[in-house]
């Protein structure tokens, strides 16, 4: 489901349907910050095209988004590492938050 | 035993199964003094630091529980390393706000804020953050050493568990919790089933102080400084559930009881659709009351006709062919919905409850009624009235249905009249049976007791007497199920008597044949059945 364009050079978007039978629930919120939180880029997420966009490092921010299962998220990500962050984001997403050994 | 003690009793919702039996233990939050707020400075450094202390001790507790225990508490870890949240905390204080004040009101506020969400699951959330402020706040304030001293197999009771406070328990010699408020979806739950640990929860109000403590984690019941007798039961219940659920098993897999040669059924009685997961369940011969007063329980107002009917439908296509008895909005009493039932009755069970509320708001009546007439071409679906006390009660809610089934089918939607009953509860009701154009009754022998011995069930001071052993309450109900044979309508009984064993034998000697009970004393009411059965003489 990754679909990533690069409208100005440095953003890259990508877009996926959250599969999580809870919604993103504190445990997958607190996978997708961990995970964020690990690329320099600065990294935005928004749960529908209308809302405001969200630091993608922050779990509180994120419980907050109160995404619900089926609703398609949307990552933002500028910066270095940015494409990479996408990817990456977008596939813990996609593939329903694993389980990752450190 | 001690007859002059007035036992005490409390039902709540499973939120882990087992049972506990030990000294009863009131745990409440601690709160300490205040402390001497320094400069702007010194407090952000003194938050910074009792952050990175919490943030350690948090780490010590999920490094040595593990596995899940661990990954519910990275949700705090998280907290404490989520710049956007903090951010506002330190400009705060960097205002004149004190630490802890500053740290006490943006958590508070994220608590109302997940505690204010529909989701039960968010708002389960909110104890967590209950466990991460109080512990911050213990280490601002000094006084971060408190360890709960409680003895080993203890019951412990409390408003709110939060997880780590329930890591901090010693559960080696195992114990129970018992929580006034509380959730079967929150983290403490899911850590009291991995840990196999008894928990209960909603209990409401319960005495602050008692001695020992039966905890039935199954039938969601916590009883205080019990009886030789309670203990006795509870010991019972204990053991047809330790002799592994394989063998409890077998014995509803066994072809249905049967006393005095006719089949007895075995119904259930639910509260909700998730009571269905209950593994018993599959085995009973239908549900014999589907509560619905959940629907009402919600945030957002009275529930529509659609989320009704989805409700309904549900548990109608769970039970197949079974028969599904639905009994209409029974509010009021001592079940209170803001905005429906009356307030400041100075008599509320004697006052505008069950169908008496619902004739009188019709509007909200209306859409229930609805509801279920569109569920009845879905399966086989029998509505019941709560608190009917004259024919003409019985008549006004049919009218009800009827105009909603031609309404429905008016606008092409699938709409049926299911058989109607009534429950047996009001003794005018009982008496007069006879006068009642009902498809079949209902006995809720807790009310039929309550109102025939003029003993108010929640006062505990009054246990003794409100027995439904009471000659007068088994005349009542033997009259009904004689009634119910003569006329060829079906009676069943759906009160607590229907899973106890005590009850059980007297029920069947008085011509009762249905019994719907909880789906966790299904198991142990067969049992019963059979052992009268091969014990008693028949008839």
């Amino acid at each position: 489901m990754l679909e990533t364009r690069q409208p100005n050079g440095q953003v890259i978007i990508g877009s996926v349907r959250l599969v999580h039978a809870a919604g993103m629930h504190a445990r997958p919120a607190v996978k997708l910050t961990k995970l964020a939180k690990q690329f320099q880029a600065q990294i935005s997420i928004r749960a529908s095209a209308t809302a405001d966009w969200i630091n993608a490092k922050s779990v509180s921010k994120i419980m907050a988004l109160r995404a619900a299962r089926d609703s398609v998220i949307e990552i933002k990500a500028s910066g270095e590492d940015a494409e990479a962050a996408v990817a990456a984001l977008v596939k813990l997403v996609a593939t329903d938050f694993p389980e990752i050994d450190q | 035993m001690r007859d002059d003690i007035a036992e005490q009793a409390y039902r709540g919702r499973t939120a882990s199964s087992g049972f506990a039996h030990g000294p009863f233990v009131r745990v409440d939050p601690v709160t300490n003094g205040g402390r001497a707020a320094g400069v702007p400075g010194e407090e952000q450094r003194a938050l910074r630091t009792a952050l990175l202390t919490a943030g350690r001790q948090i780490a010590a507790l999920a490094k040595a529980a593990g596995g899940e225990a661990a990954q519910i508490l990275e949700f705090q870890v998280s907290l404490l390393d989520d710049d956007d949240f903090l951010e506002p905390i330190y400009a705060a204080i960097l205002a004149g706000t004190p630490a802890d004040a500053a740290w006490s009101v943006a958590l508070d506020e994220q608590i109302s804020d997940y505690n204010s969400a529909t989701d039960e699951y968010l708002r389960a959330r909110s104890s967590d953050l209950t466990d991460l402020r109080d512990r911050v706040i213990r280490t601002l304030r000094g006084g971060g050493g408190d360890t709960l001293k409680i003895p080993g197999g203890a019951v412990i009771c409390a408003d709110d568990l939060p997880p780590s406070r329930f890591l901090e328990i010693d559960w080696s010699a195992g114990g129970g919790l018992a929580l006034l408020r509380g959730s079967p979806t929150s983290h403490v739950a899911m850590l009291a089933r991995a840990r196999g640990i008894p928990m209960v929860v909603q209990l409401g109000l319960v005495a602050a102080s008692a001695n020992t403590a039966l905890l039935d984690g199954e039938g969601a019941t916590l009883e205080l400084d019990p009886t030789a007798e309670q203990v006795g039961l509870f010991e019972r219940r204990r053991e047809l559930h330790r002799e592994n659920r394989t063998s409890a098993r077998a014995i509803l897999r066994r072809p249905g009881p049967s006393w005095g040669g006719e089949k007895i059924q075995l119904l259930i009685n639910i509260q909700r659709g998730e009571d269905l997961d209950h593994a018993d369940a599959q085995y009973a011969d239908g549900i014999g009351l589907m509560r619905t007063e959940f629907l009402l329980a919600g945030r957002t107002g009275l529930p529509g006709e659609e989320a009704q009917f989805q409700a309904y439908d549900t548990v109608l296509r769970w039970a197949g062919e079974r028969p599904v008895t639905i009994r209409t909005f029974d509010a009021g009493g001592d079940k209170p919905v803001p905005g429906f039932t009356y307030d400041g009755e100075p008599n509320p069970f004697l006052g505008v409850r069950g169908l008496r509320l619902c004739l009188r708001r019709p509007d909200v009546f209306i859409v229930q009624l609805r509801a279920l007439a569109r569920a009845a071409v879905r399966g086989n679906l029998k509505v019941m009235f709560p608190m009917v006390t004259t024919p003409d009660e019985l008549e006004a809610g049919r009218e009800l249905l009827i105009d909603a089934v031609n309404g429905l089918q008016a606008e092409g939607i699938p709409a049926a009249l299911p058989p109607l009953g009534i429950m047996v509860e009001v003794p005018a009701a009982a008496l007069t049976i006879e006068r009642f154009k009902a498809s079949f009754f209902s006995i809720g022998s807790n009310d039929l007791a309550q109102y025939l011995t003029a003993c108010d069930r929640s006062n505990g001071a009054l246990a003794k007497l409100a027995d439904p052993l009471n000659p007068a309450v088994l005349e009542l109900i033997t009259r009904t199920a004689e009634y119910g044979k003569l006329a060829g309508m079906g009676v069943s009984l759906c009160g607590d008597m229907a899973g106890d064993p005590r009850c059980i034998p007297a029920l069947l000697v008085c011509g009762v044949r249905e019994l719907s009970v909880n789906p966790s004393a299904l198991a142990l009411a067969k049992q019963t059945i059979d052992g009268f059965s091969r014990g008693g003489n028949g008839d």
